[in-house]
């Protein structure tokens, strides 16, 4: 009984340290400026939405959370597709120098990049890419193919080599066969390496920061670290400014956290 | 086997790989032997002009203990931490998802807002803390706290990571193992110290891999937290590449800086990875 009791207070103990940062924004968001001013009490007394409102209608806010939905939406079909594609292609089909590909994707996931912004940048510069969503596409979609194609190979591993045999028989072509037999077969892992590739593009900073100007291109986070007002810090709004970001982050880890974890741990413990 | 070339599926993700990751390193090494300042068209070849440069430099040796603590410390804790939280995790109980699900929200929410989140948490007057605490600690603003309160919020981000893979290390263990070990009469710690730990090695080593790999190139959580200040106490490697760079846009030697980042990590990786080949053999 006591024992019980201890496992339920170091569990309580242990939801509230990852929980109580952000619960602590929630209430920040919802306070008044006077409130804002002093600590205690905790909650506010007169919950308020001015925060949100004051964010939405003197920030171009709207575009930016525009921006960071586009761009992480395009990343996630893009890493997506090309991943399931070249995870069948190593685990289904003839192809040389399997292992050493497979080396080299898991060498370039380790990539800094940081180590790749001066060359990027330039290019990015040259093509006129600059300020645009295809600068961020097309980074985040190739800085997030390792995890994708290490993901998508161990699930469409589990794909019954039978049935394809079967419908090599039935005449399928390769891409046939993968469209309409693997991809199906394999949707679980391909919705898992969505929802991780979609956290992480929504959470990019650093490309973010170096290839964006304006509000045409900027993203949440790069908004949100750039939050300054023109006397003080807004804390009021910039709390607002981060539930608005979490929160679609925070429905895909309550409903999907059985994934996550099936996700994470594939792309890691196999390597 | 389906039969057919796989080539075609394959070199497609391969190909995006070598244009966006492979050639810009590589060209970070070209640009690393200039000096270049796009702004005035300013490009010629100086040899290892920037690397001698870098030896002499007191800003990069600051940056690059600073990040060497932090990478140290601060992976060091999340380890701890995380195996603490696996144990739990691993217990029986009820509501396991969402229990799960507040464990992963450090690890979801952006890096940028966890930072800011933590900076007012941290404000001198007005933040939690302080408060909580009775006290007027100037977390951000003294060297030695600025540092410490980066590591601190660091390991409340990422140790929900470790936890998660030592979580499912922990599952992987086969009950009947522990089972045979406490009917031999082998005692709570015994268990853990002598077949847990051992037969959890390989998943410490991923995690220190991936952690310390991450924490060395640690940029928006210190960035956006402290800027790196106060007086460059907190500039990691990263972020004094990224200021060379792009606010005194000096490209030949910030990709110097950006080449040792690369060389750093690719040792740390090297390293780990001969580990592992021993650990799983």
């Amino acid at each position: 009984m006591i024992r019980r009791m201890g496992l339920r207070l170091l569990l309580a103990g242990m939801v509230l340290y990852c929980l109580a940062p952000f619960l602590w924004q929630v209430l920040t968001s919802l306070k008044t400026e006077a409130e804002l001013g002093r600590v205690f009490p905790l909650w506010p007394e007169r919950p308020t939405l001015a925060n949100y409102a004051a964010l939405f209608s003197v920030q171009p806010f709207w575009r930016i959370l525009l921006n960071s939905l586009g761009v992480a939406g395009a990343t996630t079909a893009l890493a997506s597709v090309l991943g399931a594609s070249c995870a069948f292609g190593l685990s289904k089909l003839e192809i040389r120098g399997r292992g050493l590909i497979l080396g080299f994707v898991l060498s370039v996931s380790m990539f800094p990049p940081i180590s790749t912004i001066s060359p990027l940048f330039l290019v990015i510069r040259a093509l006129g890419l600059r300020d645009t969503w295809w600068a961020l596409i097309l980074t985040y979609t190739t800085f997030s193919l390792p995890l994708a194609i290490w993901v998508l190979t161990h699930f469409i591993d589990q794909v019954p080599d039978e049935i394809l045999k079967a419908a090599r028989v039935d005449g399928c072509t390769p891409w046939q066969t993968f469209t309409r037999i693997v991809l199906p077969l394999a949707a679980p892992g391909v919705f898992t390496t969505a929802i991780l590739v979609f956290i992480a593009a929504w959470s990019e900073f650093l490309f973010a920061l170096t290839f964006t100007a304006t509000p045409a291109s900027r993203t949440v986070p790069v908004a949100i670290a750039l939050f300054s007002g023109r006397h003080e810090v807004p804390w009021g709004e910039i709390a607002a400014a981060s539930i608005v970001a979490t929160v679609p982050l925070l429905l895909l880890v309550f409903a999907f956290q059985k994934r996550i974890v099936e996700g994470l741990t594939a792309g890691a413990l196999k390597g | 086997m389906a039969r057919g070339n796989g080539v075609w599926f394959v070199w497609p993700a391969v190909g995006l790989l070598g244009l966006v990751t492979v050639f810009p390193v590589l060209h970070v090494f070209y640009l690393s032997l200039q000096r270049r300042l796009p702004i005035f068209q300013i490009s010629r070849f100086v040899g290892a002009e920037n690397y001698l440069f870098l030896l002499e430099d007191d800003r990069f040796w600051n940056a690059l203990r600073n990040t060497a603590y932090f990478t140290a410390v601060s992976v060091a804790g999340e380890l701890f931490l995380g195996l603490g939280l696996a144990l739990l995790l691993n217990r029986s109980f009820r509501l396991k998802g969402p229990v799960r699900a507040a464990v992963l929200l450090p690890w979801a929410i952006p890096t940028v807002v966890s930072a800011r989140m933590w900076e007012w948490m941290y404000h001198t007057d007005l933040g939690l803390f302080n408060a909580l605490l009775g006290a007027k600690i100037n977390w951000l603003g003294s060297p030695f706290w600025a540092l410490h309160a980066a590591i601190l919020m660091d390991l409340w981000k990422t140790a929900p990571f470790a936890a998660i893979l030592l979580f499912a290390g922990l599952k992987m263990i086969p009950p009947e193992l522990l089972q045979a070990a406490r009917v031999d009469g082998a005692g709570e710690w015994a268990v853990f110290r002598r077949i847990t730990l051992p037969l959890l090695r390989p998943a410490i080593l991923v995690v220190l891999l991936f952690r310390a790999l991450d924490a060395f190139r640690v940029f928006d959580a210190l960035y956006v937290l402290t800027g790196g200040g106060p007086a460059n106490a907190t500039e990691t490697l990263s972020i004094y590449a990224y200021k060379v760079l792009f606010q005194t846009l000096q490209f030949g030697y910030g990709s110097a800086l950006a080449a040792i980042v690369f060389l750093g990590t690719g040792m740390m990786a090297l390293v780990f990875v001969w580990a592992l080949r021993r650990a799983r053999v």
